[in-house]
């Protein structure tokens, strides 16, 4: 590729920018990473009535190499957070992280020696629900708000400054 | 307790030779259901021994709940099995009420009722679905969640919830059943029969089912009653055993039901038995509908409690029927608002400390039918 | 014959108190008995079912006991301090049985010293008392001796505390847990 396309804002990158988000935003394959309570409506937005097949999350990967959006549904223990550490870890780029539920997002009712307070603190999260359960039709809200961070992003900006600044320091 | 047992046990030695694979399954695993983890050692496809990890949903309830004040418990209840919150929170309540020393009104006990077993169906619904989808049968739980969430409606109705429903309170419940229950409880039985009888088609003499359910894990009477089995698990081994029956709560002792048995106690009879009692809740539900419905409009729903419950020194333990078995509650209360001690006795937790044992000589896509037919709950496992 | 008359009958000099509370008995028996006990109900009352097996912990009951008690006499006069008895045991751990041939319930209690938290398991009678002795050896301490495989249940190994006790914040003290990937 011509390096003065690469650096300019061209037609050809943010072509290309639109066409990635395009394909990511409309198949956001889930991981349900669910533990405790919110793992119950999460199958409830998963199977027939809500179907979250509608927006794009048809496949439900059951292993966390082949997914986009780890969906973590549930209550995190300290026993369990190497454990949730490593299955961010075994997720290939890009990935999101929904945290569904108070327990999720802040540790809700269970402030115990037991109990992660917040899975913020542990892996990052692009969005939380709150709810003790949330409802089915929260978790597909922030599908749908995912999917709009999605279709914000600029996933070969990053590409494009690594590329620059290599060439800077090669100069 | 009468006992129709037909003693059969299966007996599988380890292997003689041979070096042993060990594999561990979860505890995030599509077929874990959450939180559970076994580390197994297996010849092959053989299991020789299964030993299962617990506690990644140890959330410290008991610690909690002695922090807290009777009525601040109940929600947490609802956290324990969250398939079917309101046995929980029935079975906190009559514990409660049974250290306090009193009894709710009949209307109240009739629509606790009536809740339970919806409850029940919810339970046997998601059980029934999930253990067909963990053996490669998707269809049936589609059809069994489009119930599950007419159910769901009708609690949504009456206390708010969906899922965690915190449903009554300490000496009764707080709502008469809705208007719309009225109109809808006719037709959903009718729903539910149907959907029942579909998965009943679609799975009970399919071939594929048949092969992959019967005969496995099958389990002793003697053991399963030694290992601590309640609830349908013991059932399925032959022991017609039902605290609804044996030791009868709320009215249970004016309905007329059946308990269902098993012989084998293998996956087949578990689901069996699940089908035939959502069956039988079904009769209840109708049954205490009609004795509601001949009670006055304006029938009392709460006993009078005080507000600041506390009951009197001394220690209680109260147990009932759950759709996993028995649920009990122990509370030792030292005559303040606190209780002192609650412990709480999860059917599942029992019923899974044998899985070693059940699935020993079996092959690896067994282990994930024995699980599913067990129905463990993580929240009431670890507490 | 009812239930009190026959425990009674059955437990002879084993039996140190016998309470009961909203029609649940509860029965207290010496520690070093549990086994000998345990198979008597077993075998000659009918108590073939174990439900449960867990530990109270006593402190913060006696802690509110020796406050009123020391109320009470302060208001009355100042007495000279009467010699200290040995303080009771402050761990109890409870059995709760069950017949069922009809379907009766009875607790067994163990009282259990601090400093000697050792208790007979009760595995070899009944084994669904696996989990629940782990249980309570992980939440207070007690060693229970003949358990096949007492090792935490519901923390993980290295957690260092017994969490249920009384003198355990709710909030923990901070523990966090580390795997080593490489060892494991």
């Amino acid at each position: 590729m011509n390096f003065q396309a690469i650096q300019g804002e061209g037609w050809l990158l943010t072509k290309a920018e639109q066409l990635i988000n395009w394909g990511r935003s409309r198949s956001p394959w889930p991981f349900p990473y669910g533990t405790a309570c919110c793992g119950i409506e999460l199958m409830c937005a998963l199977a027939s009535g809500y179907d979250m097949a509608r927006f794009g999350a048809e496949r439900v990967a059951f292993t966390p190499r082949q997914c986009d959006v780890l969906i973590e549904a549930g209550t995190i223990t300290k026993k369990m957070v190497p454990v949730l550490k490593r299955i961010y870890a075994q997720m290939a780029e890009p990935k999101w992280v929904i945290a569904v539920g108070a327990c999720a997002c802040t540790g809700g009712v269970f402030r115990t020696y037991s109990t992660q307070q917040g899975i913020g603190s542990v892996i990052p999260v692009d969005i939380y629900i709150p709810g003790c359960p949330p409802r089915p039709e929260g978790i597909l809200y922030a599908l749908l708000k995912l999917i709009d961070k999605i279709e914000a992003d600029h996933p070969l900006y990053k590409q494009r400054q690594k590329v620059v600044e290599a060439l800077e320091a090669g100069k | 307790m009468a006992r129709e047992i037909e003693t059969v046990c299966i007996t599988t030695g380890p292997a003689e030779v041979g070096d042993y694979v060990t594999l561990n399954i979860g505890p995030i695993h599509p077929a874990m259901h959450g939180t559970l983890r076994v580390i197994t050692k297996t010849d092959g496809e053989t299991i020789i021994s299964a030993e299962p990890e617990i506690g990644y949903l140890h959330r410290g309830v008991e610690k909690l709940g002695e922090n807290l004040t009777y009525k601040q418990f109940l929600p947490l209840t609802d956290r324990l099995n969250y398939c079917s919150a309101i046995c929980n929170n029935v079975a906190y309540e009559l514990a409660v009420e049974k250290a306090l020393g009193i009894e709710v009104p009949e209307k109240a006990q009739l629509i606790r009722t009536i809740m339970m077993e919806l409850a029940r169906i919810a339970d046997h619904e998601v059980l029934v679905g999930i253990l067909g989808v963990d053996l490669g049968a998707l269809t049936p739980f589609f059809y069994l969640i489009i119930q599950r969430e007419e159910i769901y409606e009708i609690f949504e109705w009456h206390h708010g919830a969906r899922l965690t429903n915190s449903m009554g309170t300490i000496g009764g419940v707080e709502a008469d059943l809705p208007d719309r229950f009225h109109q809808k409880w006719p037709k959903m039985r009718d729903t539910i029969r149907k959907a029942n009888d579909e998965t009943d088609r679609l799975l009970t003499h399919n071939r594929i089912w048949m092969d992959r359910t019967i005969g496995v894990n099958a389990f002793c009477a003697d053991d399963a009653l030694n290992w601590g089995f309640t609830g349908p698990m013991l059932r399925a081994c032959g022991v017609k055993r039902d605290l609804r029956k044996d030791e009868p709560y709320l009215m249970y002792d004016q309905f007329d039901f059946e308990v269902p048995t098993g012989k084998h106690g293998d996956v087949f009879d578990r689901y069996m038995i699940r089908m035939l009692e959502m069956e039988e809740s079904i009769k209840i539900i109708d049954q205490a509908y009609a004795m509601y419905q001949k009670l006055p409009e304006d029938a009392p729903l709460m006993k009078k409690v005080p507000k600041i419950i506390k009951p009197p020194e001394g220690q209680i333990y109260h147990a009932i029927e759950s759709p996993n078995g028995e649920l009990g509650f122990f509370i030792k209360s030292d005559g303040t608002d606190k209780p002192y001690r609650i412990k709480i006795r999860p059917p599942c937790y029992m019923v899974y400390q044998a899985f070693g044992e059940l699935v020993q000589g079996e092959m690896i896509s067994d282990l994930i039918a024995c699980l599913s037919s067990i129905n463990v709950i993580a929240g009431e496992l670890d507490r | 014959m009812s239930l009190k008359e026959r425990i009674k009958e059955c437990l002879e000099e084993d039996l140190l108190e016998l309470t009961e509370f909203r029609g649940d008995l509860c029965v207290e028996v010496p520690k070093n008995r549990v086994l000998e006990v345990m198979s008597k109900l077993k075998k000659e009352a009918g108590f073939d079912f174990l439900s449960d097996v867990f530990g109270v912990d006593n402190l913060d009951l006696y802690a509110a006991k020796a406050k009123k008690a020391k109320k009470k006499t302060g208001e009355e006069e100042e007495e000279e301090p009467k010699k200290k008895e040995p303080p009771p045991p402050r761990f109890e751990v409870m059995y709760l049985l069950l017949s069922l041939s009809t379907n009766e319930r009875l607790q067994v209690k163990v009282r259990v010293p601090e400093d000697d938290m050792d208790v007979p398991s009760v595995t070899g009678i009944w084994r669904s008392a696996t989990w629940p002795e782990r249980e309570a050896f992980d939440m207070f301490g007690f060693r229970f001796k003949g358990h096949p495989n007492l090792r935490r249940l519901l923390m993980w190994d290295e957690f260092e505390d017994h969490p249920l006790r009384k003198d355990y914040p709710l909030e923990g003290k901070g523990e966090e847990r580390h795997l080593n990937y490489d060892t494991v």
